[in-house]
């Protein structure tokens, strides 16, 4: 069979455009019909009753969504924030030294983002163990530090079990996954500054910490864009962390670990409610582009 | 939670397929002409993937042209794949097995098979399971949409040298709830270990004592909440005495703090599911083997912990569907069948015929050599139903969160109850 030339891009094309209208387009236009929908899946398609917005009023006066919405922005927060400000020093750090060592210096900082999740929630779970983790190990031999002692708590910590400490739990573990791939991006984002410049700063006298602020971070700013839109997006949909640390991915006591991603999972298959996992997905997708397109505006207007 | 969820190793992440095709074939009758081979697919979680592949040379006797095909996935999977299955109307088993939890769940939907009618008659095996577990699956329409495998009678298991330590016998613990705290200050006085891994098992224990039959645990008859009853007060008070005399190890159940709370001797006791001493035993910890005894719940409490049940999909081939059933029926009412996978796999029977088997009667060596069956048959056989809600599981956990605020910070019970009692108004009907 002959390919005219004029169509020939198209039938190239068409494979991808199968599979995404399959795995993409679909589930995201059926997912749309599903938040006016009230539905008991396990009823069948026919089941399906037009709600009209009943959903989304639903969700609106949902304590337990504003609630998981307000953790994940919390966790958004606590964990990519840190991210960012450990990462761009490292970087710096791993560009200007370690010579031939640099690349398994980075391949150690970039280990935690590849390792399966299934061998992080063991690790961490052990690490949190209330009584037999290593965490609270070290604590309690650091109480009788001198002067140090004074400030770490006299109780053990239950770090999965205290709705105090889900958040700071979840938020550390965010960090540790992620700041490698940050020092990664950031150091694509060195290499790419022309080293003439620092000379000729250096000439001019310029010390290390003006040559920082004057060129290496305005040289990073498309790349801290990237970055913290990334950290933005990702905040936002934060769901394999608190899923695997807290019992049963249910968000631990008083919801304290629940975010907005792990919810929608378990309205939908916990709770059976399909429409309102739906209209909370789309209401969610409205938050992340809202705060994605204000992190561009903030950049945009510092520049 | 039943004997096929426990995360850890009881739980085989593996995705399996188990194709018998091959004895079927060898057994098949060596007629001119090779009979139509049909297959018949059975969904199913750990344990019950074993439990279903021993009844195979039983089912071959009977059917030798129709070979299983047995799809086994870890319990959430496989729960959340037949949620997918029913509502998109295809790649559904013919047969699946339902953890307890989720038969209630799946019940409020049309997406089962109602087993009262004529070409299933469960109507007529009423009489041979325990009388909880067919209620368990009758919904609100009168349906009976599952058959019972097995069930999980609740019991006490308790470490007897520890209450020798503290010179308490078992009456003293099991005569009353606040006998039962009691005891436990006297034990942590003199062992140091705590009473109970965690005070939420209180609560869980108490809150379905005293259900009035036709009532739910959280929603009563006309979608009512019950959460602000005295019941729950009970509860939440006794989990906080418990809590305020540091009786408790804060710990929750299939955690690596749990399973070492055990095998260190530092948790007294645990009521659970009779299966539980058969996971100390394989797993937790089998190096307190001969330390654990079995006993009822306090003050004469009887609960059900989890259970399995087979269910057929509505929308299944209809051309299966008397095989599907006679396969359940099999598996759920052939007593060598259901004992061999007590004995196997401590899959406690919903057939009540099987209570009469010696087996009952033998010690249990991790037990003391009690002949602790007895009491879990017992159990068995006094447990009322409960009704259930489609919004159970969210209860559950507005009533765990509440606890929680009560126990770490404070909160007071009545308000702790009356601001569950609001989300849960809000959720009845949904």
């Amino acid at each position: 069979m002959r390919v005219s030339s004029r169509s020939a891009p198209y039938v190239l094309l068409l494979p991808f455009l199968l599979l995404f209208a399959v795995f993409g387009l679909f589930p995201l236009l059926f997912s749309l019909y599903l938040a006016f929908q009230q539905w008991e899946p396990t009823s069948g398609l026919e089941a399906m009753q037009w709600v009209g917005l009943d959903n989304f009023a639903f969700a609106i006066f949902d304590a337990w969504f504003w609630k998981s919405l307000g953790n994940t922005l919390w966790l958004a927060v606590a964990g990519g924030v840190p991210q960012h400000l450990v990462a761009i020093p490292v970087a710096c750090l791993l560009h200007s030294s370690f010579g031939r060592l640099r690349n398994l210096m980075l391949g150690a900082w970039f280990v935690p983002y590849i390792t399966s999740t299934v061998a992080v929630s063991i690790v961490f779970t052990l690490l949190y163990s209330p009584d037999y983790g290593l965490i609270n190990s070290v604590l309690g031999a650091m109480r009788d530090w001198p002067l140090i002692g004074a400030l770490v708590p006299q109780d053990r910590i239950d770090w999965l079990g205290d709705p105090t400490y889900i958040p700071p739990a979840i938020a550390a573990l965010v960090f540790w996954r992620f700041v490698g791939f940050n020092i990664v991006l950031y150091l694509a984002g060195l290499q790419a500054i022309p080293r003439d410049l620092y000379e000729a700063a250096q000439i001019d006298g310029a010390t290390p910490l003006q040559r920082f602020f004057h060129i290496t971070l305005p040289g990073l700013r498309p790349m801290m864009v990237f970055g913290v839109t990334l950290s933005v997006v990702g905040g936002l949909q934060l769901f394999e962390e608190p899923f695997i640390l807290t019992p049963d991915g249910r968000g631990g006591s008083d919801q304290a670990g629940l975010t907005a991603a792990v919810y929608v999972y378990r309205m939908a298959f916990d709770f059976n409610d399909f429409g309102a996992a739906s209209a909370m997905a789309w209401m969610l997708f409205v938050a992340v582009a809202s705060l994605t397109w204000l992190t561009h505006r903030m950049f945009r207007s510092a520049r | 939670m039943t004997l096929s969820t426990c995360p850890s190793s009881a739980i085989d992440h593996r995705r399996r397929r188990l194709a018998v095709a091959l004895p079927a074939l060898l057994a098949a009758p060596s007629v001119g002409r090779a009979q139509p081979r049909r297959t018949l697919t059975v969904a199913v979680f750990p344990a019950i993937d074993e439990i279903v592949a021993a009844a195979v040379p039983a089912w071959q006797a009977l059917h030798p042209e129709v070979e299983l095909k047995i799809i086994s996935r870890r319990a959430s999977d496989h729960h959340t794949a037949v949620t997918t299955a029913l509502s998109s109307a295809s790649n559904l088993p013919d047969l699946f097995a339902l953890e307890a939890d989720y038969v209630g769940r799946f019940a409020f939907g049309r997406g089962l098979e109602d087993l009262r009618q004529p070409q299933f008659g469960i109507e007529t095996l009423r009489s041979r399971f325990v009388p909880y577990a067919m209620e368990q699956a009758t919904n609100v329409r009168g349906e009976v949409v599952a058959v019972p495998s097995d069930i999980g009678p609740g019991t006490l298991l308790y470490r007897a040298d520890l209450l020798a330590k503290a010179g308490i016998a078992e009456a003293d613990l099991i005569g009353s709830w606040d006998g039962f705290v009691a005891a436990g200050r006297r034990i942590k006085g003199a062992t140091g270990a705590y009473l109970v891994a965690h005070a939420r098992d209180m609560k869980d224990i108490l809150i379905r004592a005293g259900v009035t039959p036709g009532d739910g645990i959280y929603f009563g008859r006309g979608n009512t909440v019950s959460v602000a009853s005295p019941r729950f007060v009970r509860a939440f008070t006794l989990a906080r005495d418990v809590r305020a005399a540091k009786l408790d190890a804060r710990v929750s159940p299939w955690t690596s703090d749990w399973s070492e709370g055990f095998r260190r001797g530092a948790i007294t006791t645990q009521m659970m599911g009779a299966w539980l001493a058969g996971h100390l035993n394989n797993w937790l910890a089998p190096t307190t083997r001969g330390k654990w005894r079995a006993a009822q719940l306090p003050e004469g409490a009887y609960a059900a912990y989890g259970g399995t049940f087979f269910a057929l999909p509505r929308a299944g081939n209809a051309a299966n569907k008397p095989l599907a059933w006679a396969l359940a029926r099999l598996l759920t009412t052939d007593r060598a069948l259901q004992l061999a996978a007590f004995r196997r796999h401590d899959a406690f029977p919903a057939l009540a015929e099987t209570y009469t088997d010696p087996f009952f009667e033998q010690p249990i060596p991790f037990l003391g050599g009690q002949a602790a069956r007895t009491v879990w048959r017992s159990a068995a056989q006094r447990i009322g139903a409960v009704a259930v809600h489609r919004q159970d599981r969210f209860a559950e956990e507005v009533i765990n969160t509440e606890l929680d605020k009560v126990l770490l910070r404070g909160k007071d019970i009545p308000s702790a109850l009356a601001d569950a009692a609001q989300l849960l108004r809000r959720r009845a009907d949904r």
